[in-house]
């Protein structure tokens, strides 16, 4: 494995060394969107120069090779996923769209009145609007699992939820505003003891350990390039194979069809049934580079990395007096969501960002964990691959200062 | 380049620190609520008008940044004795002022210590904090309930 160090990772992304407000930028808003190495960006920017053309369609040497390069993704992720075949990988824009394909397709075929669909308290909003839209339309009842104080699921609770009225569950594996690894293999085992499909949200986790979708079992697996050094707008579907084959297609259009006449049209094999008109091929082929980076870095490294930062910057900010970490699961990632008494979030981000400290404030799209912590927002810093503990302690001092200006 | 310390000055540190009218009018004319759903920022302005339409009392309630909180304790301090026309005027004005479109030192303006304001602009993330509190008052005086700044 070729073995990095954080430095020479860090010459790989060139977005890392702008200047912000005349500082160093310290990028930690990484459960937002990632940076993005070189490599990907060069594969996007060859595809534009050397191998436009639209996929699937034409004979001439451009769209072959644009095809050829477009599937090679699809390839590369069913390995990094570890799916039984490429044709269950679909490309989507994203997790939020990989949602509510699932969501329109598999939900309004075969979930109908009365039926009851199991999320979580820590839910993104795109993991909880899907379902509730789908509940207003078909008669469906959402019911939720809690989460602790610490922010891990109530295990407890998730066994009395589970009954056969449940007819789908969709949970998160690693949370964006707590950080909470959920123990989703053995969820989705007791699910299927009642014959429950799953889907698993990974677009926190997909960066951040090695998933197999079939040793995990679940039925659906989303996630977006996006959060994995890879590009924006696109996104991936993993499904089972035999219930992507009895799910009707979500949009209509071309590449999705076999045949069209006005009185017929036969929609194609898996996995283009669900992936209508003109995909975003650059970004797909982008994407490929991102993997590659990825593997070529190693699991070991990212998760020991990951594990590393967690642990200095939990000890880090814990020093700071009164500030309060939300979200102590045992079994975490390195995302530190935090408020501090006399300072709002919101003005803790504009004096950090002063600093150069890009960090994220507010409900992190999970208003109900908001709730949970009776805070209105949090400020919350998520870390990658080419984070520092250095750059952890620029935050710490960046937080006394405001304390000062706020004391 | 515009510096963290000329966005939060000693004024708006201290109305953070110790909001002026934060409370709730028990029989007010007129009343809203504003709420920025992108930051979680909530308030509730009151108001007692008059019959010759001037603010006899106005309040604010509510959750909110540094901006937020400060600016509607200096609005809440301005507005009091003004009437409503003068009230809508300075809502424009703040709005200019928050906006980039109003320099306090050149343009005539009614602004007085609200010019304090006139960095925010510099933080286009955080023109809403400053405004929602205006915003929810001009709700307020046209009888509208509830004020989303999306």
């Amino acid at each position: 494995m070729n073995k990095k160090n954080v430095s020479q990772i860090r010459k790989d992304f060139p977005n890392l060394h702008v200047k912000v407000h005349g500082k160093p930028l310290v990028y930690l808003d990484n459960a937002a969107t990632t940076l993005k190495p070189n490599v990907v960006i060069d594969a996007i920017t060859n595809h534009y120069k050397t191998t436009t053309a639209n996929i699937h369609r034409g004979v001439h040497y451009l769209s072959e090779k644009a095809t050829a390069d477009f599937e090679v993704t699809r390839n590369k992720i069913k390995a990094l996923i570890n799916a039984k075949s490429s044709a269950e990988i679909i490309f989507t824009r994203g997790t939020t769209e990989s949602i509510n394909l699932v969501s329109n397709s598999y939900g309004r075929t075969f979930l109908k009145k009365g039926d009851e669909i199991l999320i979580s308290e820590m839910e993104h909003h795109s993991n909880i609007v899907p379902w509730q839209m789908l509940c207003q339309e078909k008669g469906c009842i959402l019911r939720i699992i809690p989460f602790t104080d610490s922010g891990e699921l109530d295990l407890n609770a998730f066994t009395k939820l589970l009954t056969p009225k449940i007819k789908f569950i969709s949970i998160v594996y690693i949370s964006n505003s707590l950080g909470t690894i959920n123990p989703v293999k053995t969820m989705i085992a007791r699910a299927h003891q009642l014959g429950i499909p799953v889907l698993v949200d990974a677009a926190q986790a997909i960066a951040h350990l090695p998933i197999d979708v079939q040793e995990l079992d679940c039925d659906f697996l989303v996630f977006s390039g996006h959060k994995m050094y890879g590009p924006t707008g696109v996104g991936v579907l993993y499904g089972k194979t035999e219930l992507l084959n009895k799910m009707p297609p979500y949009q209509g259009g071309g590449d999705m069809i076999s045949s069209v006449t006005f009185e017929k049209t036969t929609y194609n094999v898996l996995p283009h049934k669900f992936e209508a008109g003109t995909p975003n091929i650059a970004d797909v082929i982008g994407l490929a580079a991102a993997i590659d980076y990825i593997q070529k870095l190693g699991w070991d490294y990212i998760e020991k990395h990951d594990q590393e930062l967690l642990d200095y910057g939990t000890k880090a900010l814990n020093k700071i007096s009164q500030l309060r970490l939300i979200g102590t699961a045992k079994q975490k990632s390195a995302v530190l969501s935090f408020v501090l008494p006399q300072i709002h979030p919101h003005d803790l981000g504009t004096l950090v960002d002063q600093d150069g400290i890009a960090i994220r404030t507010g409900h992190h799209c999970t208003q109900p964990v908001m709730k949970h912590f009776g805070v209105p927002a949090t400020a919350r810093a998520s870390f990658a691959i080419y984070n520092t503990k250095e750059e952890i302690d620029k935050l710490v001092q960046s937080i006394e200062k405001a304390k000062k200006i706020f004391k | 380049m515009t510096d963290q310390n000329e966005l939060y000055q000693q004024v708006i540190l201290e109305h953070n620190k110790k909001p002026r009218n934060f409370k709730k009018l028990e029989k007010p004319t007129h009343m809203a609520e504003g709420y920025n759903p992108l930051c979680g920022d909530h308030l509730m302005v009151y108001l007692n008008l008059n019959k010759d339409n001037t603010i006899e009392d106005v309040t604010f309630e509510g959750d909110g940044c540094a901006i937020s909180k400060a600016s509607a304790s200096m609005m809440t301090m301005t507005l009091k004795g003004k009437s409503v026309d003068e009230a809508n005027k300075l809502f424009e004005e703040f709005h200019q002022l928050v906006t980039g479109n109003l320099n306090p030192d050149k343009d005539k303006n009614i602004l007085g210590k609200l010019a304090i304001f006139s960095n925010v602009w510099h933080f286009p993330a955080r023109v809403k904090c400053a405004s929602l509190c205006w915003h929810t008052m001009k709700g307020a005086l046209d009888k509208k309930k509830s004020i989303s700044t999306e």
